[in-house]
């Protein structure tokens, strides 16, 4: 049996060399998962993108790519949200805005799909914490509700029922139907006022911020 | 290590000493992710995987542990192999780590997989450390995997619902619904339904404990 200075220098001299393996190990584990990790990542946008987009066929770039980050408070958000930018020979042919709701529990994620034309092509929420049962009818994987914005533009028509408008709601989750119906207003408003300034310029540019 | 003592090993983590029923420990996992079925599987399995690791690994290491630095061996151990599950699943199941997000990580504060390596994996050869670590992780998934379901059945009418996202494509078509999901037990899918669904899980085990010691003592009379 070794003393007890020694055991206790065994010990110590253990914890220091399990540190250094497992540091070691996991930066090697991390390096050979981050090439994975960004595909995902990459491949759930598109995947997300791909319902809230125009038919393939009405353009011609790579719009998860043509990113541009908005700073414009009516958003939903201080912070810089990334715009996608749709073209067909380098002409606007749509714009998926990022648009923050307050929902009922937290905040609502929306992408907004606008054509050109200020229409709605698709709205689909991509992070929430509704309601299970309630307000989570907002997931297009829950319900069909937020189909139903498709092909709506910012006239009087784009509100709930209750509001006069022809939306119908989520029944038992007013307070979430209302907040998505007031940020794809936002998106629409702010696609409508910005249009020109958010097709300007390039992929890769630094983003816009909001107007003074 | 013998048969009998391997079957008494699992028997204790799967019914005796069932970590989520008997001994009440790791709840907030347990609680905040049996939502669905899958879901609860899910953490259950990475939970079995670091409880097995952790308690061979801790066995393996029993005699260069010195009682004072015991416990930061131990932490450094679990918190070392849960960032390595952690950045797994973030590899190769990315969907279900969108959904299960910070309760990965927080495996490591699963008091479970502390109290098996220090109570018993460093006492013992790592052969019984790892059947011990491997019955308890598997009574933990069992109790994970059981709320799951119970919750998704009552909340949503179905079981298996996301299926593919813990299997791969080929379990897209598993989801089953058992029951019209339209007007499912609500409060089973909120956090008090993990409450009293685990309560119900425990009351039922005891019950059946209560009613086979009564069997045993019958003959008696």
């Amino acid at each position: 049996m070794p003393g007890i200075a020694d055991r206790r220098a065994r010990g110590l001299l253990l914890l220091v060399l399990l540190g250094i393996v497992a540091a070691a190990g996991l930066s090697w584990l991390q390096a050979q998962t981050a090439q994975r990790v960004r595909e995902h990542e990459a491949r759930l946008l598109l995947e997300r993108l791909r319902e809230v987009l125009p038919p393939p066929e009405r353009f011609d770039n790579q719009p998860a790519l043509d990113r541009l980050l908005l700073t414009d408070p009516r958003l939903g958000s201080e912070r810089a949200l990334p715009v996608y930018r749709v073209r067909r020979n380098g002409r606007p042919v749509a714009a998926v805005l990022t648009v923050v709701a307050s929902g009922y529990v937290d905040e609502i994620r929306l992408l907004v799909g606008i054509d050109a034309g200020g229409q709605l092509i698709g709205v689909r929420a991509i992070r929430h914490r509704e309601t299970p049962g309630l307000g989570d009818g907002i997931d297009a994987r829950r319900s069909d509700w937020i189909r139903q914005f498709a092909g709506h533009g910012a006239g009087a028509g784009l509100a709930l029922r209750r509001d006069g408008g022809d939306i119908d709601q989520l029944s038992g989750a007013t307070i979430t139907s209302r907040a998505v119906v007031k940020a794809v207003r936002a998106a629409l408003a702010v696609f409508a006022e910005r249009r020109a300034e958010l097709f300007a310029s390039t992929a890769g540019s630094d983003g816009l911020e909001s107007p003074p | 290590m013998t048969d009998a003592n391997a079957t008494a090993t699992l028997r204790g983590g799967l019914w005796d000493n069932n970590p989520g029923l008997v001994q009440l420990l790791g709840l907030c996992p347990l609680l905040a992710v049996s939502t669905t079925l899958v879901n609860g599987l899910a953490l259950g399995l990475a939970s079995l995987a670091v409880m097995t690791a952790t308690s061979t690994s801790s066995s393996l290491l029993r005699h260069w542990l010195h009682p004072d630095l015991r416990l930061p061996v131990l932490v450094l151990l679990i918190a070392s192999l849960v960032t390595a599950v952690d950045l797994l699943f973030r590899g190769w199941l990315f969907e279900l780590h969108l959904e299960l997000g910070l309760f990965v990580p927080l495996i490591v504060t699963n008091c479970v997989i502390l109290a098996r390596a220090e109570s018993y994996a460093i006492r013992v050869a790592p052969a019984a450390a790892l059947a011990d670590g491997f019955a308890q992780g598997l009574g933990f998934a069992a109790v994970l995997g059981g709320l799951g379901a119970l919750r998704e059945l009552l909340g949503h009418g179905s079981l298996l619902q996301g299926a593919d996202r813990l299997f791969g494509p080929v379990a897209a078509g598993w989801q089953l619904q058992l029951l019209p999901g339209e007007h499912g037990l609500l409060l089973a899918s909120l956090p008090p339904g993990a409450f009293f669904g685990l309560a119900l899980l425990v009351a039922l085990r005891q019950r059946l404990a209560q009613r086979r010691r009564a069997a045993a003592a019958v003959p008696e009379t």
